[in-house]
């Protein structure tokens, strides 16, 4: 059992919690991520840690509520229990200093692009951001990235918060302008991701993107979050999550993460109609909490 | 309870076949195949035994149960009695009953077997086992006093739970660490409820948690935590690795990105641990099914547990796709009977080329080759050798690969000073199953590659052994 230290929107159906899970917090690095099961009927899903804390003994997780998981997941309240949390998965994000490294992150990828802003800005980089929203209500961590960031650039689709306009409208500007870019990271949508790997790849400036395929385990052993990058198949699970933008397949991901939509929509269609079987589930498990973690 | 027959006698009671579950009906659901013995068919299976005095099946054993004694029990009526005789060398007697490969082990070195059949040693090790569970008084075996030494166990399959019941015994306090949130490895996430219902293995794990063993789940060992952490800062004084075989092999064919191309890991994982065969229950999806066509490539016992799932799961039609012949088929004889019984089609010397797929990436056909078989290979079976314009196309939805599975390397990598092979299996003193690793073992399918649940059992054992020794020297 995993008990709920906070739980807080931060944006409509985007919450943050606080966990308790201490081996977790201790050994959690910049990109890393942790698989979660709600209760004992429950899906396993990958969600990146986006913060830790190590004298709490806590996890941070930012979750967006697109499916029957995360909706349930983000009815859940400080002092109810997630039934399993296991990492921290995935390998960490390479950190180093590169010189001026743009962080790009669309919609709730800036939650996941915002750990390794930091670790990037820790490590002497001069980091410039780029969040992006669809509108100003969806906007996540903007004070977060301003005080991790050099520069920080706001875009929105309908111009309600900082400029209108996408990501790689920004992005292609700076490089218009001849700023020096020595390395990209963007995190977000996988159509944000590939046109941001279209920009860049015309300057051959070295752009990492961070995978979100379907997983089950997250230890390498089922081989469902096989992703190609570069022509050859690549676990994102063990492998990943950050690859090479300019080297992945995008379709094939776009692809293979709609193998269950119909499914999933059918779930998610079921649980917003009747949620008390499954928030009762989840609360059994702060009836029977017997805390390790 | 049953008289003994005379000697001459036993050999003209003919070998008791184990009831199954219809085929046409168990092909449609998850219940389990085989049913078991009752009191009357086992005492008179039992009566069979000839009670050498150089009992050869205890030889052919992994781990050595007495088998000679525990089948007297049984014709002596003392079911209980047998139940603990077994549990005194194998922790996991109702699992071992469902899945061993008998045949090629203590029924294979039966006298009986020579002239005529062997006895159903597994099937009256599995009757005594469900005996005891049934009747919830499980012999726990003595244990020694408390030693004081801690031994963390990495994985909780079958080596790693033969250990920690061998140590527990032995008074040392144990901790089985699991990345997966259940315990068993790949008893839960491999082998399918109709083989062996998971109520079994939750119930032989209560056992061990009786006789005291400590199951921490959702630790990824190299992740969460590593050796060298657990053994300096956490007072572990031994550790035991049995990770497993767990990385599936691909073909690296074109298209196996498909939808609806699954590693026979995946497959298996989301329908035995994420129970997404109960979809009215479990949320965990797995591709439709239904009225679908389904292959599975290759023809072990994992490619046999993956298509009968696939049947059960409402395939119209469900094929093994082998690359060699009949002779080769490495799954055991009973699961390929039964496969075929319930109406899985043999496609043998037949090898994928290449999956095919629509525009929006859903698979529709493999494309195959048909084989021959040339001079042996370095497995001592006949090379496969594609047949020159032999290609053709055989639609289907779904492809399962069960080509085999490698080392996983997240323990290796994240430890300093462990010998690994070019495979990446972890180098042991056989004898031993010491790692290059001071106060490290390693034992079962990281370090042999693919092989049994009894063979992990068995080298659990011999590790478990000689952990005790280094514990009580150091």
């Amino acid at each position: 059992m995993f008990r709920i230290h906070e739980a807080q929107f931060i944006a409509p159906d985007v919450k943050r919690f606080r966990i308790e899970a201490p081996r977790i917090a201790r050994k959690r690095q910049a990109g890393q991520f942790v698989i979660l099961r709600i209760h004992e009927h429950g899906e396993r899903i990958p969600l990146t840690i986006a913060d830790s804390d190590v004298g709490e003994g806590t996890i941070t997780i930012i979750v967006q509520g697109v499916g029957k998981t995360t909706h349930l997941l983000n009815r859940l309240e400080a002092g109810d229990a997630i039934q399993d949390v296991v990492g921290p998965l995935g390998q960490a994000s390479e950190i180093e200093l590169f010189g001026t490294v743009v962080v790009i992150g669309g919609g709730v990828g800036t939650a996941i692009a915002y750990p390794t802003a930091v670790a990037l800005k820790q490590a002497g980089n001069v980091v410039i951001g780029i969040v992006g929203a669809r509108t100003n209500k969806l906007l996540i961590l903007e004070e977060e990235m301003r005080a991790t960031t050099d520069v920080l650039y706001v875009m929105s689709d309908d111009g309600t918060v900082g400029e209108k306009g996408l990501v790689t409208t920004k992005l292609q500007q700076l490089i218009d302008e001849g700023r020096q870019i020595d390395r990209v990271l963007a995190i977000g949508p996988i159509p944000m991701m590939k046109a941001v790997a279209d920009v860049s790849r015309e300057l051959a400036i070295p752009t990492s993107v961070s995978l979100n395929p379907v997983m089950v385990d997250g230890t390498g052993m089922c081989g469902g979050c096989r992703v190609i990058v570069g022509g050859e198949s690549r676990f994102a699970c063990v492998d990943g999550p950050e690859f090479d933008a300019h080297q992945v397949d995008f379709e094939v991901l776009r692809q293979r993460n709609a193998i269950y939509r119909q499914r999933e929509q059918h779930a998610d269609a079921e649980f917003q109609r009747d949620p008390t079987k499954d928030l009762n589930a989840a609360h059994a498990c702060r009836l029977t909490e017997t805390g390790n973690g | 309870m049953a008289e003994p027959l005379p000697k001459k006698d036993r050999t003209k009671v003919p070998r008791q076949p184990m009831p199954e579950q219809d085929a046409q009906l168990r092909a449609h659901n998850f219940t389990e195949v085989n049913l078991g013995l009752d009191e009357a068919i086992a005492t008179r299976e039992a009566q069979r035994c000839l009670e050498c005095t150089d009992p050869k099946c205890v030889q052919g054993c992994p781990v050595g149960v007495k088998i000679r004694d525990f089948v007297q029990l049984v014709v002596a009526g003392e079911y209980l009695r047998a139940a603990a005789k077994v549990r005194e060398d194998n922790v996991l007697p109702a699992v071992t009953g469902r899945v061993c490969p008998q045949e090629n082990q203590c029924e294979g070195a039966c006298v009986l077997g020579k002239r005529l059949t062997s006895l159903a040693i597994g099937n009256l090790e599995r009757f005594v086992a469900d005996y005891e569970r049934q009747t919830g008084q499980i012999g726990l075996p003595p244990q020694a006093s408390p030693t004081g030494k801690k031994v963390a166990i990495i994985g909780s399959g079958p080596a790693g739970l033969s250990c920690a019941g061998d140590l527990v015994q032995r008074g040392h306090a144990v901790t089985v660490f699991e990345a997966l949130h259940e315990i068993g490895g790949v008893l839960v996430y491999g082998i399918p409820e109709f083989r062996l219902p998971k109520q079994i293995v939750r119930d032989e794990v209560d056992v061990m948690r009786k006789m005291g063993v400590d199951f921490q789940t959702n630790v990824v060992v190299g992740k969460t935590v590593t050796i060298d952490e657990l053994m300096v800062d956490e007072g572990y004084a031994a550790v035991f690795i049995a990770t497993g075989a767990g990385l599936p092999a691909f073909l690296n064919v074109p298209g196996e990105h498909l939808a609806g191309v699954y590693s026979a890991n995946e497959f298996l994982t989301r329908v035995n641990l994420m129970k997404a065969y109960d979809a009215a229950h479990y949320d965990s999806p797995i591709y439709d099914c239904q009225d679908k066509e389904v292959a599975v490539i290759g023809a072990g016992n994992t490619a046999m547990d993956a298509i009968r799932s696939a049947l059960r799961l409402g395939a119209r039609s469900a094929y093994v796709i082998y690359r060699r012949g009949e002779t080769e088929i490495p799954a055991r004889a009973e699961e390929v009977h039964h496969a075929r019984d319930e109406g899985v089609q043999f496609k043998l010397l037949h090898n994928p080329v290449a999956f095919l797929g629509n525009d929006r990436g859903v698979l529709n056909a493999v494309r195959l080759t048909k084989m021959s078989l040339g001079e042996p290979d370095a497995s001592g079976r006949r090379r496969p050798l594609p047949v020159a314009g032999s290609e053709f196309e055989m639609p289907i939805d779904v492809a399962i690969i069960a080509a085999g599975t490698g080392a996983n390397p997240l323990v290796q990598s994240s430890t300093s000073d462990l010998k690994t092979n070019k495979w990446g299996y972890i180098v042991v003193d056989p004898a031993t199953m010491q790692t290059s690793k001071p106060g490290v073992f390693a034992g079962g399918d990281i370090v042999s590659g693919s092989a049994t649940v009894i063979l992990a059992m068995g080298a659990g054992r011999t590790a478990a052994a000689s952990i005790d020794q280094y514990l009580r020297e150091s």
